[in-house]
């Protein structure tokens, strides 16, 4: 081991590297790296804060789904009930239309029974009368026996 | 270029480029051990200082390509490499030196990819580049940094001049001689203290360059042994070529342990000197 003037010579440029060093390459790269390291979190939370909120948005989703669930239900409970009112009302209509027809026709039938048993009755009592005529072989006084003809007649 | 005698080969590999004056006035190259030792101190390694302000500047070039591309996108190739050795220095400083200066992790950085670089040198088979100079007519050539004690002593010189600097700056110059002199016994014992804490002080910077050269330096020597065989015949050749390989291997791990135990050291030597309670 002999040392010479290369000892200085090394550490003046050992100390000009390490200046260099520190000055133009360890300052850019570590503020690079930190940079990213930044950004990397940074990233990292804002894809948490994404999950997150996909998660409370699902929730909502699901919150309104059930709503919407429930108000179909009510809804189609609602119709339904309007439904069956509509129905009864219907029914109701029908059956008041049905007993007005029915009456209608009571009335039609009654009156016809009436015209019929009217009609009847004056055939009869004049075919009675005829029956009489010929029975007593002579006049039968149509006015002095209309009493008993009317009566005759109302008990047909 | 035809050696006499193995102990020539090995020592002609062994020794530095040196310029300087010659005893009678001239300034040149020395030839062999003898002129270097004539030079004195004032002559200057030029193989050592070529190659190691050649790899401090590749190491600063490409450093500083990936400081100027640095963004926050994602990383390529060198690039992504680059920064993953300037996030391992990182951590290695938070981890071991607590204060905070600016200082610490680029004189870590430089201090690992320097010494890493200039070692790496070593895993180059001896003769080639030292031959190729031959031919050039460059008489000697040792192309690995760190196996000159002049480089690995440079190093840690500065190293010890911020140790001190950071412990007289941090503690005040009667903050670092109590600590000198005060411990490990009572005050009363001053002198024992300071013979003691002298040397411990001492050892730092001298550890941390022998270490560093030792390794280098005996590695080297293996390197030069092991090439020693090739010219052993047919069966030591090809013997020798495994032996190399092996520690070729082996070399690897040690270049950049050796590396990465200079830069631990630097910055537990920085903290220590930086701690302001003991």
């Amino acid at each position: 081991m002999n040392f010479n003037a290369t000892l200085i010579g090394q550490t003046v440029t050992f100390i000009v590297f390490v200046w260099f060093c520190m000055k133009y390459v360890w300052p850019p790269l570590m503020a690079a790296l930190e940079e990213r390291n930044a950004r990397i979190t940074e990233g990292l939370a804002a894809a948490e804060r994404g999950q997150k909120d996909l998660e409370q948005a699902q929730a909502k989703v699901s919150e309104n789904l059930d709503e919407a669930k429930q108000q179909a239900q009510e809804i189609i409970n609602q119709a339904q009930k309007r439904a069956n009112e509509i129905v009864d009302g219907a029914k109701d209509i029908a059956r008041e239309e049905a007993d007005k027809i029915k009456n209608a026709a009571t009335a039609d039938i009654d009156q016809q029974v009436n015209s019929a048993r009217e009609q009847l009755r004056k055939e009869v009592s004049g075919i009675a009368l005829a029956g009489a005529e010929q029975i007593l072989k002579r006049e039968v006084n149509a006015d002095a026996h209309a009493a008993v003809l009317d009566e005759l007649v109302a008990q047909i | 270029m035809a050696y006499a005698n193995s102990g020539e080969y090995i020592k002609h590999h062994l020794t530095n480029l040196v310029y300087g004056q010659h005893p009678d006035g001239s300034w040149g190259f020395a030839h062999g051990a003898d002129e270097i030792k004539e030079m004195g101190f004032w002559s200057i390694n030029v193989d050592s200082m070529f190659f190691s302000i050649g790899l401090g500047v590749l190491f600063l070039w490409i450093f500083r390509k990936a400081a100027k591309k640095a963004s926050t996108d994602a990383p390529t190739g060198l690039q992504n490499f680059i920064e993953m050795i300037i996030e391992f220095i990182d951590d290695s400083v938070r981890g071991s030196f607590s204060g905070k200066n600016p200082l610490i992790a680029p004189l870590a950085l430089t201090i690992f990819i320097w010494i890493f670089l200039m070692n790496f040198m070593d895993l180059l088979a001896v003769d080639h580049i030292p031959g190729l100079a031959a031919l050039l007519g460059i008489p000697y050539l040792k192309i690995v940094p760190s196996t000159d004690p002049n480089v690995t002593f440079g190093l840690s010189l500065a190293v010890f001049a911020l140790v001190l600097y950071y412990s007289v700056k941090m503690k005040g110059a009667g903050g670092f001689f109590a600590e000198l002199a005060f411990h490990p016994f009572p005050k009363f014992m001053m002198p024992i203290n300071l013979v003691l804490e002298g040397v411990t002080l001492i050892a730092k910077p001298v550890s941390l360059a022998l270490r560093l050269f030792g390794n280098m330096y005996a590695g080297e020597m293996i390197f030069i042994l092991i090439a020693l065989m090739y010219s052993g015949g047919w069966a030591m050749g090809i013997f020798g070529g495994f032996l190399h390989l092996g520690w070729a291997i082996f070399h690897i791990l040690i270049i950049t342990l050796q590396a990465f135990i200079f830069m631990t050291l630097t910055i537990v030597y920085l903290d220590m000197a930086s701690q302001t309670d003991h």
